[in-house]
């Protein structure tokens, strides 16, 4: 690594020769402004032009997210020409830009607001007319509306680079120029898999998940009773929204103050984890032991099933005809817990606390409710639901940390099921319950290291009674492409294949709290590289707390099979735990 | 959305496989779709999408971007009127607004017959004998309001239209 | 052609094609020989029927030993079109129809007359010039980069080798690359296509980089509206391109080049892919050129309607299938350019000088121009001016020589107001920097730039105001829309412009747009956004005047704006004919009670100016100049 001599301000640094300007000045600890651009230049670089700065003898100003340190530049932030030239871009941006921010879902997180803030813009400097706009809400999770974009680009990028398709690009030319799916179609109508993963860099309101609040608002004044349960993601990151550090398990505030939300039970999704572990790890017995078609794919993704009914539909045989978690959760908090309590279904309003925006969208499929009911009412994201409790006038920091999740029924889970959140998390978690399931022992190694890590693709070979097993695993379906290929071609050797819609899994879904630098002033300098495994860690550390660790240890789990639905894919069990997908779906509807 | 036929889908096939072998060659495919049908409506960029493994959003991206490209059909006689400086000097906003006014149809669209397409052209380099105007890619030099009526009937008698 | 195997049986075709043409331009070869214009403006107006009808006519009267039909590239004087030249003679017919062929074969070939009324017409002296040389449009030319345009069948190798084609790649061949740029540095070209970097410089930059894989682009998106050098270079002698391309890549090292070519210009395209073909064919164009080791391909992609893609690394995204939106610089195009590998990318009109510059010696082109400027620059010149056309002049010439030599003057003794250089991009120039001397760096000293070369004259009729408004049209319509203050900034200054001429606008609009102009000079990604404010500030600091009329008097004083100017019927000039009324598309013009001076039974007439759409038809109907606008 060469280092360079740079004077900012006229003050000496040396900084690494890769860096840019940008990121030189971070490090030296100024903050210049910017929107368009993201991590390693994952934007349509130097477009925004409010990161200018003044470079000595370079001709005009410099775009410093994209010019390189040299040795001896001389970088000035602060002279006269390079603040108005920031103050005028962003004028010239906020004159195109939908000003209702108020009424906005990035309120708080807008980067842009930051960025005017930062250069003192003036508000109506430059008014005119506005490019003309499409606002989208059609798609069950999430919502776009192009008066608020500013053309970074991140999300054309994000879309590429976690799933490969590219659903997002820039659409015509000059004043006119969006970002949208082919045609400026509706998420709804383009064979977009509804992950999030623009929302998540987005810096504006352009894209956001669909608001869900209402809903739960208006069960809780109907008075029904609003079962909420809660991924196991969410505690990873919750305590972000609430200033803490990224890494900080938030699991104890959030469930004191979910019951201070009115909710009248606060469940663990790792229930609902634990009986899908329970449910798929048989699923994979029986297609071992009965040549059933193999590899077994997880389908507790609803990004990924959305992608696999797209474009990988002839694999609908290898899918786990599993529901998701939450989804089982849901179908059973509507029969055996209302059974027991002597409940009407109907009274019954279930909310997920998700990581995730696709959830959204897979609580409306067909065949994911049961006698006219849905599984699930309505599904908050991690961000949703930090909105609801600031709402509520709760103070994160004063909440107290002894109170546990409601212990009725579904209130047991093993570590198995915490897992669930991190990519590897679903097929370590089935690893243990199947190698019990052949050997009748438990495995000594809890942990399958072999699977953990934040890599795309990680396989591993795990040798049960002697008969080796090869998993592997995948999250972004840019890198599970390759994983489907193989299968397609007929060339996979995998029993077992767990895929994951994000990139790292739930921890990093795509209704996760936002990470972005420019508002994190008190995080590391590389926290994009690193935030996805502070996360991770949480989850893992959760897990060896857990006194239970195997999903088929779970006394209520083992109630549950022994009380209501018999046996592991018994005919109950296939009535309302599992599901059956689309063959072949339309990438481009009819429009609505 | 109507699916491709199969023989339309056989031949874009085809157009593709022409061009394989240069280097990144999506421009030159969509100039040789464009050629041949006159317009490259979602289902051939995401035939061609699929062929080249590029995402059709990207492909939707560079066809709004080249005005050389159409999205839908054009008409049987694409009218294209230079509004270049040295035609605009010598007044092809007018003549452009006689072609409007007599095919009743603004700038980029296409009459209901699908006869005439009517385009504002960016200089077409044939300044010297401005205001020029382009049909199909035939040059008519010097064109004066007092034309557009006579240029109209030259293709409407083509047609054995009165 | 077969193919040609070394320089030995190169120089030989060469000295048999040259003494061949040389022959036909002396009338040596006891035949007379006829040229036709093939550019598209003579095209257009049917040149390739009189090519053909003096074909068919030739058999018909048996004379295919007296006289020979063939086609040549752009005559530069296309408002004149379409031409036919004789040799030997060096006789100019120009605007003949397709109808003229047969007086051209009975009373010149045959007869040996000279056809008086197809001769060009000095607008001056009203008397009729022969010889095309006399003329003053082509008086004061120097033709290197048009060099063979007009005079040599674009679509034959034969004539190009006889015409000066492949010397400089065969010097080249002899030297060292760097050498070759060295020489290209000595002469001192500087780019054509807009800011005018030294090429030498460039190809330094290319040849330093170690690597096995280079590109030569040419960049023939020409797009600045008036301007068409490009075009006819490569309709006239697409040889010579390739050739200046062929030399580039044997500088830098490169095995292949592509020519961007805008899909507005067929016949260049044509033309440029059936030289390739033919120096392929040739052995001329592939591996192991002349046996001397050197390969090099030619491939040609089409520009797809982008403005900005003449910018240099919007055309490289192009050409890699991307949206044409620029890229951040550095890295250079040098040093990553055409797929990441280090690219040169030279305008057309800069790469047909090149074979020039190795042909008779960097010294040579030297000695032409100014101390900073070398080389000769060809102008698109246009708008109000008589002589309309492409001209190839010495830089350092006038442009009082090139407005009013040249050029003939202003069309109806009106006065000279301005003229705009360098497109969209440029500025305007004044009365008073007539006599400059025209180089790069004059032009840029005086608010404007060289740009590709486009010169549009204006005179007392134009209103700088919507000439500012015109060319921000064409930028905001343009714009790529990457990069925020070129997207947004360029629309807000027209939104600002298209006040002023509705007669909406006030003082601070002009303070607002200044800002503008500033900022979106200084914020933009590219070239383009750079310059996009240049006719507004050289319109701002030429004609101020102006623009505060129309903020102030709420006047334009030109009579162009429509919503601050009406027509108005003279009364004492009316004759009361009423044809002004009969054309008026929505009926505004009325007679009134009055009668007219000169027939007490016709009477006035008179325009409702409430209704008036101000198209101008009335006025330009109107033969006794009694209708005014004010």
């Amino acid at each position: 690594m060469a280092l360079v001599n740079i004077k900012i301000e006229g003050k000496d640094y040396q900084v690494d020769s890769s860096l840019t300007v940008l990121e030189a000045c971070r490090k030296c600890g100024y903050v210049i402004p910017s929107l368009c651009s993201w991590n390693k230049g994952e934007c349509s670089l130097a477009s925004c032009r409010v990161c200018l700065v003044e470079v000595k003898g370079a001709r005009g100003l410099v775009a410093s997210c994209a010019y390189p340190v040299n040795e001896g530049m001389e970088i000035s932030i602060s002279s006269q020409k390079a603040m108005e030239a920031r103050r005028t871009s962003v004028e010239l941006l906020l004159s195109n830009h939908q000003k209702n921010c108020l009424q906005c879902d990035k309120e708080g997180h807008c980067e842009l607001l930051k960025v005017a803030e930062l250069v003192g813009a003036r508000d109506g400097k430059y008014i005119g007319a506005v490019t003309e706009t499409t606002i989208d809400e059609l798609a069950p999770g999430l919502k776009r509306n192009t008066a608020k974009c500013i053309l970074c680009g991140r999300c054309v990028e994000a879309c590429k680079k976690a799933q490969g398709i590219g659903i997002l690009g820039f659409e015509n030319r000059g004043f006119s120029t969006i970002v949208s799916p082919a045609e400026n179609r509706s998420f709804a109508n383009s064979p977009c898999m509804q992950c999030g993963q623009c929302v998540l860099v987005c810096p504006t309101g352009a894209l956001t998940e669909q608001n869900d609040i209402p809903k739960v608002d208006e069960a809780l004044k109907a008075g029904k009773k609003v079962v909420c349960q809660v991924a196991p993601a969410v505690r990873a990151a919750i305590a972000e929204e609430f200033g803490e550090r990224i890494g900080t398990n938030g699991t104890k505030k959030m469930i004191a103050a979910l019951r201070r939300l009115g909710f009248y039970r606060v469940f663990d999704v790792n229930f609902g984890a634990d009986l899908t572990i329970m449910e798929e790890a048989n699923e994979l017995l029986e297609r071992i032991n009965h040549k059933g078609v193999l590899p077994q794919i997880t389908s507790c993704s609803p990004g990924w099933i959305n992608y696999m009914e797209y474009y990988y539909s002839d694999l609908i045989p290898n899918v786990s005809t599993c529901k998701s978690p939450h989804q089982m959760q849901g179908a059973i908090t509507k029969t055996y817990f209302a059974e027991k309590h002597g409940l009407d279904p109907k009274d019954i309003f279930v909310v997920s606390v998700m990581p995730c925006t696709a959830k959204k969208y897979e609580r409306t499929r067909a065949d994911q409710g049961h006698d006219g009911l849905d599984d699930v009412d309505a599904v908050l994201t991690t961000r949703e639901i930090a909105k609801m409790i600031k709402r509520a006038g709760i103070m994160w920091n004063r909440l107290p940390e002894d109170e546990d999740w409601d212990q009725d029924l579904l209130g047991q889970y093993s570590g198995a099921g915490v897992i669930f959140g991190v990519t590897g998390g679903v097929m370590e978690a089935a690893l243990r319950t199947a190698y019990f399931a052949l050997t009748g022992k438990e495995h000594e190694l809890i942990k399958f290291e072999q699977v953990r890590g934040l890599e795309s693709v990680k396989e591993a070979a795990i040798d049960i009674n002697g008969t080796v097993i090869k998993v592997a695993v995948a999250s972004g379906m840019r890198e599970a492409k390759k994983l489907l290929d193989e299968i397609r071609a007929g060339k996979s050797e995998y029993a077992f294949i767990e895929i994951m819609g994000c990139p790292g899994g739930c921890i990093n879904g795509g209704g996760q709290p936002y990470v972005k630098p420019l508002l994190l002033p008190n995080e590391d300098d590389d926290i994009r590289e690193t935030y996805r495994a502070k996360r991770a860690a949480v989850l893992y550390n959760e897990d060896e707390r857990q006194q239970i660790r195997q999903s088929h240890n779970n006394p209520d789990i083992q109630k549950l099979y022994a009380d209501f639905l018999g046996k592991p894919l018994s005919e109950k069990a296939e009535e309302l735990l599992h599901t059956s997908y689309v063959n072949n779906r339309d990438r481009f509807p009819r429009k609505k | 959305m109507a699916k491709l036929q199969p023989q339309a889908a056989k031949q874009i096939a085809e157009i593709v496989e022409r061009y394989r072998n240069e280097e990144t060659p999506l421009m030159m495919i969509l100039e040789a779709i464009q050629e041949e049908y006159g317009y490259i409506p979602l289902e051939v960029q995401e035939l061609v999408g699929s062929l080249l493994n590029i995402p059709v959003a990207e492909i939707y991206g560079v066809v709004t971007f080249y005005s050389f490209f159409s999205l839908t059909p054009k008409g049987k006689y694409v009218i294209g009127v230079c509004l270049g400086t040295a035609c605009y000097v010598k007044g092809s906003q007018l003549v452009m607004d006689k072609f409007s006014e007599l095919l009743n149809i603004k700038p980029g669209q296409t009459t209901e017959d699908g006869l005439f397409t009517l385009d504002a052209l960016r200089c077409i380099g044939a300044c010297g004998i401005a205001p020029a105007i382009s049909i199909n890619g035939k040059v008519y030099p010097k064109v004066e309001v007092g034309n557009v009526a006579n240029i109209i009937k030259e293709y409407k008698d083509l047609e054995g239209i009165a | 052609m077969c193919r040609i195997a070394d320089e030995k049986e190169l120089q030989e075709l060469i000295v048999k094609y040259s003494d061949k043409l040389a022959r036909k331009f002396a009338g040596n070869d006891g035949k007379k020989h006829l040229v036709v214009c093939g550019g598209t403006g003579c095209l257009s107006s049917n040149s390739h029927e009189i090519l053909v009808k003096l074909q068919e006519l030739i058999k018909e009267k048996g004379l295919e030993d007296k006289a020979e039909v063939n086609v040549v590239g752009c005559f530069g004087f296309c408002s004149q079109g379409p031409f036919v030249k004789i040799f030997p003679e060096d006789r100019l017919y120009r605007m003949v129809k397709v109808s003229d062929a047969e007086r051209i074969v009975e009373e010149d070939i045959i007869g040996g007359k000279c056809i008086n009324d197809l001769l060009y017409e000095d607008p001056a002296t009203h008397e009729k010039v022969e010889r095309q040389d006399d003329i003053n449009f082509y008086k004061k030319q120097k033709r290197i980069a048009l060099h063979g345009c007009s005079m040599i069948n674009p679509e034959m190798l034969e004539e190009a080798l006889g015409y000066g084609a492949f010397k400089g790649l065969t010097r080249a061949l002899h030297m060292s690359q760097q050498e070759v740029v060295t020489e290209v540095l000595n002469s001192g070209i500087r780019g054509r296509g807009g800011a005018g970097f030294p090429t030498g410089r460039k190809w330094q930059f290319a040849l330093d980089q170690k690597n096995d894989t280079k590109y030569v682009v040419c960049n023939g998106d020409e797009g600045d509206p008036g301007a068409f050098m490009d075009r006819s270079i490569l309709e006239g002698n697409p040889i010579g391109v390739i050739e200046g391309m062929m030399i580039a890549g044997y500088a830098i090292g490169a095995q292949n080049g592509y020519f961007y070519v805008r899909a507005e210009y067929p016949i260049a395209v044509k033309r440029l892919r059936l030289a390739i073909k033919q120096l392929e064919e040739a052995g001329l164009l592939g591996d192991n050129i002349l046996g001397t080791g050197f390969s090099f391909r030619c491939h040609v992609r089409l520009g797809a309607g982008a403005f900005v893609c003449g910018e240099e690394t919007a055309l490289l995204n192009s050409i890699e299938g991307k949206r044409g939106m620029p890229r951040p610089r550095p890295p250079f195009p040098a040093v990553k350019g055409l797929w990441g590998k280090p690219t040169i990318i030279n305008n057309v009109e800069t790469l047909a000088n090149i074979p020039y510059i190795l042909r008779e010696g960097a010294s040579e082109y030297a000695k032409i121009g100014t101390e900073k400027s070398k080389g000769t620059k060809v102008f698109a010149l246009g708008g109000k001016v008589n002589n309309v056309g492409l001209v190839e002049v010495p830089m350092g010439t006038t442009l009082r020589e090139l407005v009013f030599d040249i050029g003939g003057g202003i069309p109806h003794n009106k006065r000279f107001k301005a003229i705009q250089t360098g497109g969209p991009s440029g500025g305007c120039l004044t009365e008073k920097d007539l006599d400059v001397e025209i180089d790069f760096d004059s032009l840029v000293a005086r608010g404007s730039m060289m740009g590709s070369g486009g010169a549009i004259v204006m005179d007392e009729d134009n209103c700088m105001v919507d000439v500012a408004k015109f060319y921000m049209e064409f930028i905001c319509d343009e714009s790529c829309g990457k990069c925020s203050p070129c997207r947004i900034g360029t629309k807000r200054m027209l939104e600002i412009l298209k006040k002023i001429t509705d007669g909406k606008g006030s003082l601070q609009d002009l303070q607002d747009l200044k800002e503008l102009a500033n900022a979106t000079k200084t914020n933009s990604l590219c070239a383009l956004g750079q310059t996009a404010a240049n006719p507004i500030t050289s319109t701002m600091n030429n004609f101020e005047n102006e623009y505060i009329a129309h903020v102030v008097d709420k006047k334009c004083p030109a009579h162009v704006c429509k919503n601050l100017m009406e027509y108005k019927i003279l009364p004492d000039k009316c004759v009361g004919c009423g044809l002004c009324a009969r054309n008026c598309p929505v009926q505004c013009i009325s007679k009134t009670d009055q009668p007219t001076a000169r027939n007490p039974k016709m009477f006035i007439h008179k325009i409702d100016a409430s209704k008036c759409v101000k198209c101008g038809l009335c006025m330009s109907n109107c033969r006794f100049g009694a209708i005014i606008k004010q």
